[in-house]
């Protein structure tokens, strides 16, 4: 089963959710763990595992070839990515802002863009016991992270098989990112905190999984600061909450440290091991 | 006019909470929410619409049923599978498509047009403070690019230069994307808020690589600063190698939380902890605009 | 020479633009012909992504050998200018375009670094 775990808000806690339970449902049954979160990726910081395989992922994009190249320039007006200019005699390519959508070598008349391999980040797997754990890091300048969330999802379907679950640590936010991530997840989980920030946020990510027509449920993490607002919020669109977690400084310290939280706080196990449960019992689930 | 625009890599940190703290301490000052894809700077300002404008971004393949042949080049070519076909008619699935416009080139039938797409809408507010407030929505799914943001800033420049204002003050978008440059792009000051977590100081890293080749003065906050001593010395030494001034430590405190909890800010609801402690924040970023 | 400078405006009293990317105007002055031409840029806020290289392409257009600036072109920009013989001068934002042209005959402005 495929569980992505997303937030509207960055900062409420879906990496540490995401960790937790991997770690916790690992001690039991076989489970993936991928951290989508490739422009600033922290799951890696709280799991110690062995290296499986590490490698460079790339997209196609186009590269001149200076000898075929007749410089009509039909390339740049072909690009609606300002992907390709032309300075006198030169035609530059710009790989980080090409979609790799193949129009300009496919259409160039001299055949002088071939399409090649360009980096676009870094994957790496661990495996820590019955955890398979996919890390993937966007190389810093690359500013389109959807391919290597698509490339890292794809990567885990054939290389982490027979899995009972694979989460999906999810960018913050609701643009083409998290879409990305979660468009065919089966079930959803949402973190939030229980403020206006975190009520706010969370109602624009409902709306976005709405859109995709995703299952979900909420998690609320720190319950005790702000207000009532959001257990409200959650009856009154009836959504599903099914973890509230404390505020507590002790667990600011542990994730402070890289640390996993419920080996050392009975409260938050007990929570997360609900969420488990839950999880069991979802449709589907043999 | 000066623009300090606040960045913090990692979300949660604490920036849109001193960026509201500092929309109460700074005199004759825009506010700019440039944190487009989930803004909550006004949700402690409560803005008062003033004017909107929609705005476009992007465009989307749209198949013209009646003209459509049928031919099917179109779904042969895209590379992001958002064309498909019922009964010998073609169709393409906005979430999908990129905008690239291959399909409009080859089609035969000239079946195929590329409207933009409103995607969002831009705000300019008044607040409960003295300062206007510059916002925006994004729609679901939208392509968040460098675009938005550029026209918050624009507007709010627009906005202290009409009004003989002295300062933008930027709530910058997180990450490491467009967003963020577009946000940098043009400040006389970067404001760093970060937190002493390994996670924090890795995005710190990260997004300092991108800013330091803008080449723009930078001075950093260390948010929750007694939650690890350690790491709060390790970023410490970070700031130092890379020339970015040592502003301030924050304690964890849960007025944090509180402030944001009764929609105010930091000196509002703690004015003997607060207060002052923004003032002085507030004239240690002054004397780097000199 | 040719000078560009990036700006707020089409005149000597102009402030230079500190932004590269999305800058107003490009203003253009020939130091033989003692002539300016200006650019207009402002159709940069349609454009999403890669604004820097498109602002690059004119600097390229219109054949200058020395831009002046404020804060200096981000990634993508430096590198399409990386291709051409242009030298990049830093530090200028805010001045007027004849402070800052001063500046760069006094070498009081810094040169930028071309790298991506």
């Amino acid at each position: 089963m495929k569980i992505a775990i997303a937030s509207g808000k960055g900062g409420t806690g879906k990496t540490t959710l995401a960790v937790n339970l991997a770690l916790r449902a690992a001690e039991t049954m076989p489970v993936a763990l991928l951290d989508l979160d490739v422009e600033e990726p922290n799951g890696g910081i709280f799991i110690q595992a062995e290296i499986v395989e590490q490698r460079t992922m790339h997209r196609l994009v186009p590269e001149w070839d200076e000898t075929s190249c007749t410089l009509c320039g039909k390339c740049v007006d072909i690009c609606r990515f300002n992907t390709i200019l032309k300075l006198g005699k030169k035609i530059i390519v710009m790989p980080e802002l090409c979609h790799s959508c193949h129009a300009c070598s496919e259409l160039c008349p001299a055949g002088a863009l071939p399409m090649r391999e360009n980096v676009l980040g870094k994957l790496r797997h661990y495996r820590l016991g019955k955890l398979d754990f996919v890390e993937s890091k966007l190389e810093i300048g690359v500013e389109m992270a959807s391919p290597l969330i698509g490339q890292t999802i794809g990567y885990a379907e054939s290389h982490c098989p027979g899995k009972s679950y694979v989460f999906r640590d999810c960018p913050p936010g609701t643009s083409c990112a998290v879409m990305d991530a979660t468009k065919d997840a089966d079930f959803v989980i949402l973190v939030t905190e229980p403020t206006p920030f975190g009520l706010h946020d969370l109602g624009l990510a409902v709306e976005t999984m709405r859109h995709l027509g995703k299952p979900m449920a909420v998690v609320i993490n720190r319950m005790g600061i702000g207000n009532d607002d959001v257990l409200r919020y959650c009856e009154s669109e009836r959504l599903p909450v099914w973890g509230k977690f404390p505020n507590r400084r002790e667990i600011a310290e542990l994730y402070s440290r890289g640390e996993l939280i419920y080996p050392q706080v009975e409260t938050f196990r007990r929570e997360l091991d609900s969420i488990l449960q839950h999880l069991e019992s979802l449709p589907g689930q043999p | 006019m000066k623009e300090i625009v606040i960045i913090s890599g990692k979300g949660g940190t604490g920036k849109t909470s001193v960026a509201a703290a500092l929309a109460y301490t700074v005199p004759r000052v825009v506010m700019a929410d440039c944190d487009v894809d989930a803004a909550d700077l006004h949700l402690i300002l409560k803005p008062v619409v003033r004017s909107s404008e929609e705005f476009y971004s992007g465009v989307r393949a749209e198949i013209d049923t009646q003209s459509c042949v049928g031919c099917g080049k179109c779904e042969e070519i895209c590379r992001f599978a958002a064309i498909s076909h019922e009964s010998g008619k073609f169709s393409v699935d906005k979430l999908d498509c990129e905008g690239c416009g291959y399909c409009q080139l080859i089609c035969p039938a000239k079946a195929v047009s590329l409207p933009e797409q409103k995607v969002g809408q831009c705000f300019i507010s008044d607040t409960r403070f003295a300062c206007r407030l510059i916002h925006a929505k994004l729609g679901i799914g939208a392509d968040n690019s460098g675009k938005l943001v550029a026209k918050v800033k624009k507007e709010a420049r627009q906005e202290a230069t009409r009004t003989g204002m002295d300062y933008i003050l930027v709530d910058g978008s997180p990450g490491i994307g467009c967003p963020v440059i577009s946000s940098l792009s043009g400040a006389d000051f970067v404001l760093l808020v970060t937190e002493p977590t390994l996670s924090g100081l890795n995005d710190l890293n990260r997004v300092w690589q991108l800013t330091a080749r803008f080449r723009i003065p930078a001075g950093c906050i260390i948010n929750k600063a007694d939650l690890n001593p350690q790491v709060t010395a390790q970023i410490k030494d970070f700031l130092t190698q890379q020339g970015i001034r040592h502003l301030d430590d924050l304690p964890y405190d849960e007025d944090f939380s509180q402030a944001i909890t009764l929609g105010k800010c930091l000196p509002e609801i703690n004015p003997g902890k607060w207060k002052t402690r923004f003032a002085n924040l507030w004239q240690g970023i002054t004397k780097e605009l000199k | 020479m040719k000078i560009a400078f990036t700006t707020n405006g089409t005149d000597w009293d102009a402030r230079i633009d500190p932004r590269f990317g999305r800058t107003d105007y490009l203003l253009f002055y020939d130091e033989e012909s003692k002539t300016m031409s200006s650019v207009d840029n402002r159709e940069i806020i349609n454009v999403e992504h890669g604004a820097g290289p498109r602002t690059a392409q004119k600097i390229f257009d219109n054949g200058a050998q020395v831009l002046i600036t404020g804060n200096g072109p981000g990634g993508n920009a430096a590198r399409i200018l990386d291709q051409m013989e242009l030298k990049i001068y830093v530090g200028a934002g805010g001045m007027t375009v004849r402070e800052a042209y001063n500046a760069y005959l006094n070498n009081q402005l810094k040169q930028g670094v071309n790298n991506a």
